[in-house]
């Protein structure tokens, strides 16, 4: 049982254990979200500092409602109205931020390896929030969860210690523009960790080179590897990084890419449709797919918060006066956890 | 911090510095007792060598201390030309606060280095008479001869020829746009041709800006795990193949700048063979770390052209045992240790070297025969691949890669009426390396004499360590401590 002592920059940091851990974890806070009052004094009086540096809507929102539901107080910094926008540099503002009293920071930047190289300037656990084209470990953990509980018919399942036998050869094809894409990168090494097939498919010009080396299948032809997929994985085509000097043009993108009502009739019937987001409605999914019934996009945000308050949770379980032992994966133990308890608030 | 702007430092020129040091400060005779000579005829034990002024006076066993003379102890160690740089980054103008002319060639000093050639890119850049002018007058009073390239087009703009012609008129040797190619064909082409009629060299920095722009590092496996854009191989090839087309069009020499790949290498290696004016260099981190050193995204790792892969570090280093690569060259690029804490993509590129480049050198280049065990892959060591050490090389060939052969190659060398690169024989002058080839230290950034800090040796062990460096006749740095 290792807390996130270190943060979580990339799922390498991450083992089998920790993964099944985040999962039921994550179980637990689903729980608590679906209270009254869906709210937990266990991180009450910490304080997480969000600094990102990138537009997300998504991905910010959800890490700031899982610290409030954690009871936890945040320090939210957008570059664009801070100190870095007067020429302050990111390792000063993250100082600063520090000695003003954060307790974890979470992290998003446009430049891949920042919170790497901020987790060598703060000694306390940074959370990858998305780091360029690098990784976005929380995304990769969230569509998990969000696998876990489509697969397994029902959310109790998730503590059992078996959820993640789910991923067993599960074929999960992939779409897009890979090569941008810091969900995928994340997403390519947990799948790899959980035993499922992942296939890679878009236009070679959004493959990485040396992606023959990543642990995937690489197709270029969407058609062909449809029919064999369990869980398609449609990437947003970013646009903001340039990914349209690497196509002919959208249409032709969309056309050969994009998932439309044909290339739907060829996923199985029991297949998944799952986007990160935001999407590009028409380009690579068409807007009634993303609405459909074997659409996850919605699910996966819902439960973005409950990943997220596990992840903040594990973070800061073992700092301080959180004691954080196995016995803190024990329903009962959270479970019992009430808002405004001071009992049951001394376990945790 | 405050340095004199350079109208305030022209004005107080009197007239241009002369090109060669006077040696105005060395009253005193020196004798230099214990070492092994090594230069270009060879390797000879037992002598010692009488300094006088700024010339060797006496090379014979067992010399008498003259009077008045001091004593400098080489027991044990190699005496050999001063080492020549064919590629160093003073900063100034313009970056005085990541390095000056007396930080950089303090460090020059502490590296045995008695010459430096100082790259272009400063602000302003060299590319005219005027700034050629200065950083010979500031760098009157350095610890070793400064050279300055000029560059090859205006503003490194890649557009307009710069005065080459001026420039050369002040001393001015090698031409280069160094931290950028001239991209252009048409302009390379003439400008090989102009500089040719001036018996000038164009140094080319092989990068074509349309495969490696924003990149960050090599292209490669780690770059694609990463998320960073990578540049690969072919980005600094194929701007080599253009040019060794375009200087044989023009009957041109042509120098290739730190050369990063095997291709590279194979390529010139073939130039050679068909007898083309061509010459080049490698840098000590390009034959000693590969790409995995920025898995961490540490910027200090970050360099132009990038650290490559242990295929690329073997034939680097089988082109300097065979002689197709000619020099070790530093690129000693100082950064402050804000701008190396940029994210990665925002930090610039660039590490220093002077002070570690022939510890560097020996250790890479001396494998087994210098003593180092096999399993060199000890914690702190740096990893020195099987297939690397094959290629050991002499401590005469070692040096001649860092001493007379760019010595030649910058017209510094006494053939071509400089001063540098040796022969030790008495009469010449007395520009030396004193080192102890196989002293083991731990690099610490943090104390080297450049002004930054921005080392890829930090904290590692290694073999080979400059004790005394003797500048026209003067010991500017000795036993391990700069003199001024």
């Amino acid at each position: 049982m290792s807390p996130l002592r270190n943060g979580l920059l990339s799922v390498g940091d991450l083992d089998l254990d920790g993964i099944g851990n985040i999962m039921k974890l994550s179980a637990v806070f689903s729980e608590v979200l679906g209270r009254d009052i869906p709210k937990v004094p266990a991180l009450r009086g910490k304080t997480m500092a969000m600094v990102f540096s990138e537009d997300s809507t998504r991905t910010r929102t959800s890490f700031e409602i899982a610290a409030k539901k954690l009871s936890m107080d945040i320090l939210s910094l957008n570059s664009s109205q801070s100190s870095i926008k007067k020429g302050e540099s990111l390792k000063d503002t993250l100082a600063n931020l520090h000695a003003i009293g954060a307790d974890c920071f979470v992290i998003r930047h446009s430049s891949a390896g920042v919170p790497a190289q901020a987790s060598t300037w703060l000694p306390v656990p940074i959370v990858n929030a998305g780091d360029g084209c690098h990784e976005h470990p929380t995304q990769a953990l969230l569509d998990c969860y969000t696998l876990i509980k489509e697969l397994n018919d029902s959310g109790d399942s998730a503590d059992d210690d078996q959820i993640l036998k789910c991923f067993n050869g599960l074929a999960v094809t992939i779409v897009g523009d890979v090569e941008h894409s810091r969900v995928a990168r994340s997403l390519v090494k947990m799948l790899d960790m959980l035993g499922a097939v992942t296939t890679l498919c878009g236009p070679k010009t959004l493959m990485p080179k040396y992606v023959d080396k990543w642990p995937v299948r690489v197709r270029y032809r969407l058609d062909e590897v449809l029919p064999e997929t369990q869980v398609c994985y449609v990437l947003r085509l970013q646009n903001e990084r340039g990914s349209g000097i690497y196509l002919s043009s959208m249409r032709e993108y969309a056309m050969n890419w994009g998932i439309d009502h044909r290339r739907d009739a060829l996923l199985p019937d029991n297949a998944v449709i799952m986007h990160p987001g935001p999407v590009n409605r028409g380009v690579e999914l068409a807007s009634d797919i993303a609405d459909s019934t074997r659409s996850l996009i919605l699910d996966q945000a819902s439960n973005g918060v409950a990943v997220r308050m596990a992840v903040i949770y594990m973070l800061l379980a073992n700092s301080g006066d959180v004691t954080f032992d196995k016995g803190a994966f024990d329903k009962g133990n959270l479970v019992s956890m009430r808002y405004a308890d001071r009992e049951t608030n001394e376990q945790v | 911090m405050e340095q004199p702007l350079i109208t305030e430092r022209l004005r107080a020129v009197r007239q241009p510095a002369a090109m060669e040091s006077s040696g105005e400060w060395c009253m005193a005779k020196f004798l230099m007792r214990g070492g092994t000579l090594v230069d270009a005829t060879g390797v000879r034990s037992g002598l010692d060598v009488l300094i006088d002024r700024s010339d060797i006076v006496e090379i014979a066993p067992d010399i008498s201390l003259p009077k008045g003379a001091r004593l400098i102890d080489c027991d044990g160690c190699v005496i050999s030309p001063g080492l020549v740089d064919l590629h160093t980054h003073l900063r100034e103008p313009g970056n005085e606060e990541a390095e000056t002319i007396e930080s950089g060639t303090r460090a020059a000093a502490a590296g045995g280095y008695t010459a430096v050639v100082c790259m272009p890119n400063t602000e302003p850049p060299i590319d005219s008479a005027a700034v050629v002018r200065d950083i010979i007058f500031v760098s009157k009073d350095a610890l070793c001869r400064v050279v300055p390239a000029g560059t090859i087009t205006i503003g490194r703009e890649g557009e307009r020829l710069s005065p080459m012609v001026e420039m050369n008129a002040c001393g001015v040797r090698i031409f280069t746009d160094d931290g950028r190619g001239v991209q252009n064909a048409f302009v390379m082409r003439r400008a090989l041709e102009y500089a040719s009629a001036l018996g000038a060299i164009i140094a080319q920095h092989c990068e074509v800006d349309d495969l490696a722009e924003h990149t960050v590092m090599n292209e490669g496996y780690l770059s694609s795990i990463m998320g960073v854009k990578g540049a690969p191989n072919c980005a600094e090839e194929l701007m080599l193949i253009r040019d060794l087309e375009l200087a044989a069009l023009c009957d041109a020499r042509v120098h290739f700048m730190h050369l990063s790949t095997s291709g590279s290498v194979e390529l010139v290696r073939r130039a050679k063979l068909a007898g083309k004016q061509v010459t080049a260099e490698v840098t000590p981190h390009h034959i000693s770390l590969t790409d995995e050193m920025l898995s961490g995204y540490n910027s200090i790792y970050k360099v132009n052209p990038p650290l490559r892969a242990r295929s690329d570090i073997t034939e680097l280093v089988k082109a300097l045992s065979d002689g197709t690569v000619d020099a070790i060259a530093t690129d000693h690029a100082p950064h402050t240790k804000a701008s190396k804490e940029l994210p990665l993509d925002q930090a610039p590129p660039g590490m220093i070297g002077l002070e570690t480049a022939l510890a560097v050198a020996i250790t890479v280049l001396k494998g087994n025969s210098s003593g180092i065990p096999a399993e060199v892959s000890s914690p702190g060591r740096l990893t020195i691949e099987p297939s690397v050490l094959q290629y050991s090389m002499s401590m005469v060939d070692i040096i001649a890669a860092m001493s007379w052969k760019p010595a030649a190659i910058a017209g510094l060398d006494i053939a071509s009426g400089g001063r540098h690169g040796g022969p030790l024989q008495p009469g010449a002058p007395a520009n030396l390396a004193v080192f102890d080839p196989s002293a083991e230290w731990k690099v610490d950034a943090s104390r080297l004499l450049s002004r930054s800090s921005n080392s890829p040796f930090d904290g590692l062990y290694l073999t080979g360590r400059v004790v005394h460096t003797i500048y026209e006749g003067e010991p500017v740095y000795l036993d391990g401590e700069a003199t001024r």
